[in-house]
């Protein structure tokens, strides 16, 4: 048995485990299971695509590559809040805790916004999930892929930032401090990935 | 070696069978031994009074045969199994010299299309009979199969073949009758309340004999067969 | 950073002993693992039941199709669109195929394995007070509740329930137009995402509940075989429903908002939706067997006394089997147009993965050898999973060889082997484990007597239904066909097929046994101690039924859980927390477990 494991019976605790405590870790295993989600998804989006390139445009015809561009980096941006969020707790700072949350939450919800935006346009346009849309510019296979993925993604982040109020309210409460704040770092797990796959997804729908 | 397949009229069938009775052979073989293992021991080790366990953790050695052994004869099943599997299916393993069939699935019906007189596809004088394959012994026939709306399988169970017809692809497959007769070909991909009907007659002429069909068939189409029932 | 491993372990401490919940609190929305274990295993066996009388109707129809003479019994209870005169109409019968697989799948074995077992054993087993999540645990539950209700539901609307088959391959599945069905279809698929969302919150508290909350000494190489099962199966629920999901949300879309993902007329194609399916779907049959295989090994090694024949080997072999498991999708998919080569690279992997499961065998056989064996019920029932399992293995190698495949692909030949590893080797398991874990649930035992008269009816019919199937499939008959007696080549195996019938009637009605005594010894089984079976795993050294929290104090571990018939001890069996005897020399190493 191994040292850890020895001191483990000498003082009858479970045993080590893989050190992690039990919602980072169950957080770690759930976001697992969500990059397979993504990858049935976009395996799907990739196959589709590549059997009828003629259905699909050059990235920047129909969609706006700029603005999402833009729309990425606050999405990166709201990543690196959440760093800092995680970062000032880790040192007790509470006020520095309440500050980048919210900022976070308003990265995101200006992520949102303007993707809801874009659909809006994108909408006013004709590219709408199953018409024929821009006439020779995209067939329904293109909008149906475009909409479910960047779609999902989006209701990730909704629930994403539906999260995180609830944790910036916390924090205002004074709910978390230096010893005591898994909630902030697993809130910051879940955040980080959703930024990576849409980092992933952007690279896949608007640039190649 | 009677009772577990039907008559075999096509000429790579005999492969298949003679591999799927290897895998009987030794199935049965491992049957016996597994199975009568366990009734062996059922009964020589069943709890009487006085007898204990003995008191083993396992046996590496063991381990390693009873891996070593199902794993060489899966390995060779496969080899076995692969040069016929190519043979069968591969795009470039197909003869060259045959007849040029189109099968066409749909709910619940084959429409077979027939080169006509000038012996290709794709011409003028196609014709198209339902419900019925009419097909030369001992000449290749290739089949490209599609589908007009749901998954069908175009399975002739006396000529080992399977393939699934699916709406969007065209798919090609071979097979070569050896005896003329009158055969099935069933769908074998639940396509749809019509599923269990789905049938069409399988006619497999002396050669001459269908050259003189198809020219006397190459006329309208008169079939009136109903359901293909 | 809070440890909540810990505080965990100190809580149990707390709750055993002190219980002031309400019912409500206790019984229904109850966060108590066992609690939710039993759940499940009352929602399981009523979808089991439903799903045999599925079966029935299916196999009257096969036995007397559309035979006015013998109209479907209790068919005039059904409306006219299902049945009409006593005859099954095709696309009820097409319902009956496709709801008796989903549920059975679904609803009753997945559940019944994991849900029930998954949720009651692991913590008892691994020494845990409870879950790591446990509310989120009620939660996985409560969502499973919508998910059987919509399942159900799918029976009352108009054009009937699904019929596109449990593998609901598109275009049928999505377009009404082909299949008659819409709401129907609609309905399976939603019930089937939700029912997916209820699996991956009970996986994540699994995984993380044996990582983080083993009891002191419960090393990796300690814990009970059953817990090792349920831990690699719920990784693998964990990383293939996810792909499911996501297969059967781009249906729903196909279904309702008119998308084409699946349909090939706007560009979409049926055989991505095989794709992602079979890559859900073989994980899923190792799913289904994995729980089964790590409940016989329990039983056996308790039945014959003796410690698990090759323990690594046993752990290493299921973690192969699940390794192996994400490359062989394929194999469903050799005759649906794909490429040959591919064909061929997925028969290689297939063949390979009958190797793992044949050392498991030769282990159950092994662990026999040399044994003290006790013929209980759960024993019985564990010995049959071995030699019927052995038997679906063997078909497996058949459809495993490509070209041979041509010939029993969506053939009576895969129903027989479906059946052969699901009802011979996962129900068989399922009948072990409910009797052999009755006791620690109610606290009281099953009768032995109906226990054994229930198991000799069971296997005989069971085989002498299913045994046949291998000839018919071999002979050509399809799969999903209503009446047989439509191919001049099967008409003379319709003798053969009302046979099978017969004895599945037979089947069914024997499982009536097997309910009563669940039933009855409910309420009047003889009174169970913590251990009526003599075992070693944390689970028996308390009380039956265990209170809330489980353990009094937190167990601590010093061997192996099969030290059955061990020197060390004065019975044939040493439980792994029984501390180890005073030796006035220096205490050695607690004895590891397996070869």
């Amino acid at each position: 048995m191994s040292q850890a494991a020895t001191l483990a019976l000498e003082s009858r605790q479970p045993m080590p485990g893989i050190g992690v405590y039990n919602q980072k870790f169950g957080m770690w295993v759930f976001l697992l299971s969500e990059v397979m989600f993504f990858t049935g998804l976009i395996g799907s989006y990739i196959i589709l695509r590549f059997a009828h390139p003629d259905a699909f445009t050059e990235p920047g015809r129909v969609l706006n590559v700029p603005l999402t561009a833009a729309n990425t980096f606050i999405l990166i941006v709201s990543s690196v809040t959440m760093v800092k969020a995680f970062a000032a707790i880790e040192l007790g700072d509470q006020r520095g805790l309440r500050r980048w949350l919210l900022a976070t939450v308003l990265l995101g919800a200006v992520f949102l916004s303007i993707q809801g935006v874009e659909y809006v346009k994108l909408a006013e346009h004709g590219f709408v999930p199953m018409v024929a849309s821009y006439a020779a510019e995209g067939a329904p296979l293109y909008g149906m892929t475009f909409y479910t993925l960047t779609g999902f993604h989006g209701a990730h982040v909704t629930i994403g930032v539906l999260c995180m109020i609830f944790v910036t309210v916390k924090a205002f409460r004074g709910r978390y401090s230096q010893a005591d704040h898994g909630g902030v770092e697993v809130m910051g797990l879940y955040w980080h990935f959703v930024d990576l796959v849409w980092i992933i997804l952007f690279t896949i729908v608007y640039l190649i | 070696m009677d009772g577990w397949l039907p008559q075999n009229v096509s000429t790579f069938g005999g492969e298949i069978d003679s591999l799927f009775y290897l895998i009987l052979g030794i199935a049965a073989a491992i049957f016996v031994i597994v199975e009568g293992a366990l009734v062996l021991f059922i009964i020589r080790y069943r709890h009487r009074e006085g007898r204990k366990a003995a008191y083993i953790h396992g046996n590496n050695r063991a381990e390693f045969v009873w891996t070593l052994i199902p794993f060489l004869i899966v390995v060779f099943l496969a080899a076995r199994s692969t040069g016929t599997w190519l043979d069968i299916k591969s795009p470039e393993r197909m003869p060259a010299d045959a007849l040029e069939l189109r099968v066409t699935a749909k709910q619940f019906e084959w429409n077979v299309t027939y080169p006509g007189p000038d012996g290709r596809l794709g011409t003028a004088d196609d014709f198209v009979r339902r419900n019925q394959l009419h097909i030369p012994a001992g000449r290749p026939v290739r089949v490209t199969l599609s589908s007009e709306d749901v998954i069908h399988s175009f399975f002739l169970p006396q000529f080992r073949v399977k393939q699934d017809a699916v709406p969007g692809m065209s798919i090609t497959i071979w097979f070569e009758a050896t005896e003329p007769g009158e055969y099935t070909l069933g769908c074998a991909e639940l396509c749809g309340t019509g599923h269990t009907r789905m049938m069409a007659s399988v006619t497999v002429h002396e050669a001459e004999a269908y050259d003189r069909w198809a020219r006397e068939a190459a006329g309208p189409d008169p079939s009136t067969l109903g359901d293909g029932i | 950073m809070s440890t909540v491993a810990t505080a965990t372990a100190g809580e149990a401490q707390v709750h055993a002993g002190h219980d002031d919940r309400s019912f409500i609190r206790k019984y229904i929305f109850s966060t108590d693992h066992k609690v939710i274990g039993i759940q499940f295993l009352f929602m399981s066996l009523f979808f089991l039941v439903l799903g045999g009388l599925l079966a029935m109707g299916m196999r009257w129809q096969l036995a007397f199709p559309s035979d006015p003479a013998h109209p479907l019994p209790g068919g005039s209870l059904l409306p006219e669109t299902m049945v009409n005169a006593g005859i099954v109409l095709p696309e009820f019968y097409n319902s009956m195929v496709t709801m008796h697989g989903t549920i059975m799948i679904f609803f009753a074995i997945m559940p019944l394995l994991v849900g029930v077992y998954a949720n009651y054993l692991i913590p008892l087993q691994i020494g845990a007070p409870d879950m790591a999540f446990p509310r989120l645990n009620m939660a996985s539950f409560w969502l499973a509740v919508p998910a059987a209700i919509l399942i159900l539901a799918g029976f009352f609307v108009e054009g009937g329930h699904a019929g596109a088959g449990w593998t609901s391959y598109p275009p049928l599945s999505v377009e009404s137009g082909y299949s008659g069905v819409y709401n129907g279809q609609v309905l399976w698929t939603l019930s089937i995402i939700i029912l997916g969302f209820s699996s991956l919150m009970g996986a994540v508290n699994y995984i993380t509940t044996v990582v983080n909350m083993r009891a002191p000494g419960m090393t990796w190489f300690r814990l009970p075989l059953a817990t090792w099962a349920l831990f690699i199966t719920a990784i693998l629920i964990l990383l293939a429903v996810p792909v499911l999901t996501g297969a059967l949300i781009l249906l729903l879309f196909d279904q309702v908002l008119g998308t084409a993902f699946y349909k090939p007329d706007a560009g979409g194609q049926p055989l991505l939706w095989q794709h992602l399916f079979w890559f859900f779907g073989h994980p899923e049959v190792y799913i289904l067997i994995l729980p089964a295989m790590g409940f016989v090994s329990e039983i056996i090694a308790n039945g014959s006394r003796k410690p698990v024949f090759g323990y690594k080997a046993m752990v290493i072999a299921m973690i192969s089997i699940s390794f192996l498991g994400w490359i062989v999708w394929g194999h469903h998919m050799f005759q649906s147009g794909m490429n040959p080569l591919l064909g061929a690279s997925f028969m290689a992997s297939t063949m390979v993965i009958a190797v793992p499961s044949a050392i498991k065998t030769f282990n159950w056989l092994g662990t026999m050898w040399r044994g003290d064996i006790h013929f209980h019920t759960p024993m019985l029932n564990a010995m049959a999973f071995v030699g019927m399992f052995v038997i679906g293995g063997l078909s497996g190698v058949f459809l495993a060889s490509t070209p041979v495949d041509v010939q029993l692909h969506d053939t009576y030949f895969v129903v027989a082997h479906i059946h052969y590893v699901l009802f011979g080797g996962s129900l068989f398991a399922i009948f072990a484990a409910i009797t052999f874990w009755f006791p620690k649930m109610f606290g009281r035992m099953m009768n032995e007597t109906l226990g054994k008269v229930h198991f000799a009816l069971t296997f005989v019919f069971f085989n002498l239904v299913f045994f046949p199937m291998h000839r018919l499939g071999s002979n050509g008959m399809m799969r999903r066909i209503s009446d047989p007696t439509q191919y001049e080549h099967l008409q003379a195996f319709q003798p053969t097929n009302r046979m099978i019938s017969m004895w599945a009637f037979a089947l069914f009605a024997a499982q009536l046994i097997f309910a009563f005594n669940f039933f009855w010894s409910l309420f009047r089984g003889k009174k169970a101690g913590p251990n009526p079976w003599r075992a070693n795993t944390l689970e028996w050294s308390t009380p039956s039924p265990p209170p809330h929290g489980n353990f009094a104090t937190t167990p601590v571990v010093y061997r192996g859980p099969y030290e059955y018939s061990s020197p060390e001890s004065d019975e044939d069996y040493l439980p792994q927390d029984r501390p180890p005897a005073e030796r006035p020399t220096p205490a050695p190493e607690p004895v590891p477990a397996g070869g």
